[in-house]
C-alpha cells in the first residue's frame, strides 16, 4: 500500500516539472509583456529596455524559468500586469469561491447519483431503470454549457429563483449568518447546474455494478440464510457497489476543474474559471501562466487521488 | 443418393453477412438510429447545399438598420446586435462546426490510431515511454490549455485551430486502440503470421488494423459528437472562432449577454437545438455501431 503510494506520488513530480515548463513557454511565446501597453509619447523606449534588462527578462530562458519557479515554491507568483498587485491576492479570493462551488457541486451530484444509480441497478430493465438511463443518456449527449445557459435563464432570469451574478449579496458583514446564506444561496443554482448534467457516469456505473454483484454467489448465500431483501441490498450489495464509486472521485475533480470555466463565466461566479478568461482578455499574462498552472496542478493532484484510492478498493493494481 | 446430396448442401458454410450488412441491420432495426441517420444526412445536404448558395462575407456585414429583429418575414430566424441574419449564420454555422468536428475527429482518429497500434504491437519499453508521455497529455485541464494556445497563436483559422484541438483530444482514442493491441497481437493468427516470417508492417496493416476497425468507426463516431460540444464550447467562450467565421458557437456566446439570454430567444435558442440534435444523432449512430461491432449485443 504505502509502496505503491510512494511510487504513484514519485511519477507526480516529472509530470509537475513538464507542466511547468510547457506553461512558462506558453508564457515566453505570448505577445508583448507587462511594459509594452506603456509605450507612448511620453515613454522613452531606451527607458522601457533598461527596466526589462533590470527585471531580467533579457536573461536566458532557463535562468528565468528558475526564478519563476522558484518564486512560485515560495508562494510569489509575480504581480498582476493590470492590476499592479500579487497575482497571489488576486487568487487568494477566487480560489475559496472556486474550493466552495467544487463542494457544492460534488456532494449535489452524489446526492443525485446514488440514489438514481441504486434504483436503476436493483429495478434494471424496469420503467424505472430505462427513465433513469435515459435521463443519463441525455446528461451524456448535452454539453454542460448549453444546460448552464439554460437553466440560467429558466430560474435565474424567468423564474427569479435564484440571483443570476456574483457570489455573494453586496454590503453583507462577512462572518455573520447572512453572509455565509447569501453565498450558499449564490452558489446553489451553478453547483445544481453542474450536478445534474455530469452525473450521468457515476449513475451508469453503480447501476452496472449492482447488476453486476446481484449475480454473484455471496448474494445467493446470503439469501438462503433468509436475510431480508432490505439487508441483501444495503448490507452486502451497497457495500460493495460503492466501492468503486469512490475512486472515481478524483476523476470527478478533474472534470470539475474542466467545467468551472464554463460555469462560472455563465454564472458570474468570481472564481478561478472566470480569472483564467478575464486574463486573457486583458492580456495579463501572469495571472494567466499563474491560473493554468494551478489548474494543471489541481488536475494531476485529483489523477493521484483517484489512483490511490482505487489501490486501497482494488488491491490488484497495487500488485502491477 | 438423395440423402446424401442433401448433407452435402446443408454442409455448406452459410456465408456470414458481411460488415456494411450487419451495421445497416443494426440500424435498421433500431429505430432511433434510423432516425438519426436520416436527421443527420439532411441537415448535412442541406447545410452543405444551401451554404454554397450564400455568401458569408454578406451574412457577417452589419447592418446597423435591422439591429435585434424578431423572427419575421424578412428573417427567419430574427437578426443579432449587429443587425446579422441568425438564420444565414445558423446554416454557415452549422457547416462550420461539422467541418471542424469532421476534421478533429479525422486528425485525432489518425494520430490516436498510429499511435496506439505503434505502442500495443511493439510493447516493452516504447509502450511504457509511449504510455507516460500520454499520461501526461491525459491529466492535463483541455479546456485551459487550448484557450491559453488560442491566446498566444497570432491569426488563426481553421486549420490551425483544428491543430490546437487535436494536439489535447488524440489520448482517448491512442489507449483504447493500444489495449485492443496489445490483447490481439497475442492470439494465434499473429502468432502464426509472424512465425512464417511476415513483417510487422504487413501484420499491421493487413491483419491487426482491419480487426481494430470496428472500434476504430465507433470511437471516432463518438468522438465527433463530443468534438461538436467542445468546439462550441470554446467558440461560445470566445476562443473558438472568431464572429467572422460564424459557428454554432459563437451564436451561442451571444447568450452570454443576459439581455440577449433573457430577451431574445431566437438568437441562443435556435442554435442550442442544433447543437443537441446533432450531438444526440451522432451519438444514437454511435451506439447502433458499438452493437453491431459486438455480436452479443446486437439486436437482428
Amino acid at each position: 500500500m504505502w509502496k505503491f503510494t510512494l511510487r504513484r506520488t514519485l511519477i507526480m513530480i516529472p509530470q509537475l516539472i513538464v507542466l511547468s515548463i510547457l506553461i512558462f513557454v506558453l508564457a515566453q511565446l505570448m505577445p508583448g509583456d507587462a511594459l509594452s501597453g506603456q509605450v507612448g509619447p511620453d515613454v522613452d523606449p531606451k527607458r522601457l529596455d533598461e527596466i526589462r534588462e533590470q527585471m531580467g527578462w533579457n536573461d536566458p530562458w532557463h535562468e528565468q524559468y528558475g526564478r519563476w519557479v522558484g518564486g512560485i515554491l515560495q508562494g510569489d507568483f509575480g504581480d498582476s500586469y493590470r492590476f499592479k498587485i500579487p497575482v497571489s491576492e488576486l487568487i487568494g479570493q477566487r480560489i475559496v469561491n472556486s474550493f466552495w462551488l467544487s463542494v457544492a457541486t460534488l456532494i449535489l451530484s452524489y446526492l443525485i447519483a446514488i440514489p438514481l444509480g441504486i434504483t436503476s441497478g436493483r429495478y434494471n430493465d424496469s420503467w424505472r431503470d430505462q427513465l433513469i438511463t435515459g435521463y443519463s443518456y441525455i446528461g451524456f449527449a448535452t454539453p454542460l454549457f448549453i444546460f448552464a445557459l439554460v437553466m440560467l435563464w429558466l430560474f435565474g432570469f424567468t423564474l427569479q429563483w435564484f440571483p443570476t451574478s456574483g457570489s455573494v449579496t453586496p454590503g453583507l458583514e462577512p462572518g455573520t449568518f447572512e453572509y455565509v446564506m447569501s453565498k450558499l444561496y449564490h452558489l446553489l443554482l451553478p453547483a445544481l447546474s453542474t450536478a445534474l448534467i455530469t452525473t450521468y457516469g457515476t449513475i451508469q456505473y453503480l447501476r452496472n455494478e449492482i447488476v453486476d454483484t446481484k449475480q454473484k454467489d455471496f448474494i445467493i448465500t446470503a439469501r438462503a440464510k433468509g436475510a431480508s431483501e432490505s439487508r441483501v441490498y444495503n448490507r452486502h450489495i451497497l457495500r460493495n457497489s460503492l466501492l468503486p464509486i469512490a475512486a472515481f472521485f478524483g476523476f470527478e475533480i478533474t472534470n470539475l476543474i474542466g467545467g468551472s470555466i464554463f460555469i462560472e463565466n455563465i454564472f458570474g461566479y468570481p472564481g478561478m474559471g472566470q480569472l483564467l478568461v478575464e486574463s486573457i482578455t486583458l492580456r495579463d499574462y501572469t495571472v494567466l501562466t499563474a491560473t493554468t498552472l494551478l489548474f494543471g496542478v489541481a488536475s494531476i493532484l485529483g489523477a493521484l487521488l483517484s489512483d490511490i484510492i482505487l489501490s486501497i478498493v482494488d488491491p490488484r493494481i497495487r500488485i502491477k | 443418393m438423395e440423402n446424401k446430396a442433401e448433407e452435402v448442401k446443408t454442409n455448406q458454410p452459410i456465408k456470414s453477412p458481411s460488415g456494411f450488412n450487419i451495421i445497416w441491420r443494426e440500424i435498421v432495426r433500431d429505430k432511433l438510429a434510423l432516425l438519426s441517420l436520416a436527421f443527420l444526412i439532411l441537415i448535412i445536404a442541406f447545410v452543405y447545399g444551401i451554404a454554397l448558395f450564400l455568401d458569408q462575407k454578406e451574412i457577417v456585414k452589419v447592418d446597423l438598420f435591422s439591429i435585434y429583429e424578431p423572427p419575421g418575414e424578412e428573417f427567419l430566424l430574427g437578426t443579432d446586435y449587429g443587425g446579422r441574419d441568425v438564420f444565414g449564420q445558423l446554416i454557415i454555422g452549422t457547416r462550420n462546426s461539422l467541418t471542424i468536428a469532421l476534421l478533429v475527429t479525422l486528425l485525432t482518429g489518425i494520430i490516436g490510431v498510429a499511435y496506439g497500434v505503434i505502442s500495443g504491437y511493439f510493447g516493452g519499453h516504447i509502450d511504457n515511454i509511449m504510455m507516460r508521455i500520454l499520461d501526461f497529455f491525459m491529466i492535463l485541464p483541455f479546456t485551459m490549455i487550448v484557450i491559453a494556445f488560442v491566446a498566444i497563436v497570432p491569426k488563426y483559422n481553421t486549420i490551425t485551430f483544428s491543430l490546437i484541438m487535436t494536439a489535447f483530444l488524440w489520448m482517448g482514442i491512442a489507449r483504447l486502440i493500444r489495449s485492443k493491441a496489445l490483447q490481439e497481437k497475442e492470439l494465434d493468427y499473429i502468432q502464426a503470421s509472424k512465425t512464417l516470417g511476415s513483417s510487422n508492417f504487413k501484420i499491421i496493416f493487413t491483419q491487426l488494423l482491419p480487426n481494430c476497425s470496428s472500434l476504430i468507426i465507433v470511437t471516432m463516431t463518438l468522438n465527433l459528437a463530443a468534438n461538436i460540444g467542445l468546439e462550441s464550447g470554446l467558440s461560445f467562450l470566445g476562443f473558438g472562432f472568431p464572429e467572422s467565421t460564424p459557428s454554432l458557437g459563437t451564436l451561442l456566446s451571444y447568450a452570454r449577454n443576459p439581455q440577449v439570454l433573457e430577451y431574445r430567444w431566437w438568437i441562443w435558442v435556435p442554435a442550442s437545438l442544433m447543437i443537441l440534435l446533432l450531438m444526440l444523432s451522432v451519438n444514437n449512430i454511435g451506439q447502433a455501431l458499438k452493437r453491431a461491432g459486438d455480436a452479443r449485443q446486437r439486436r437482428g
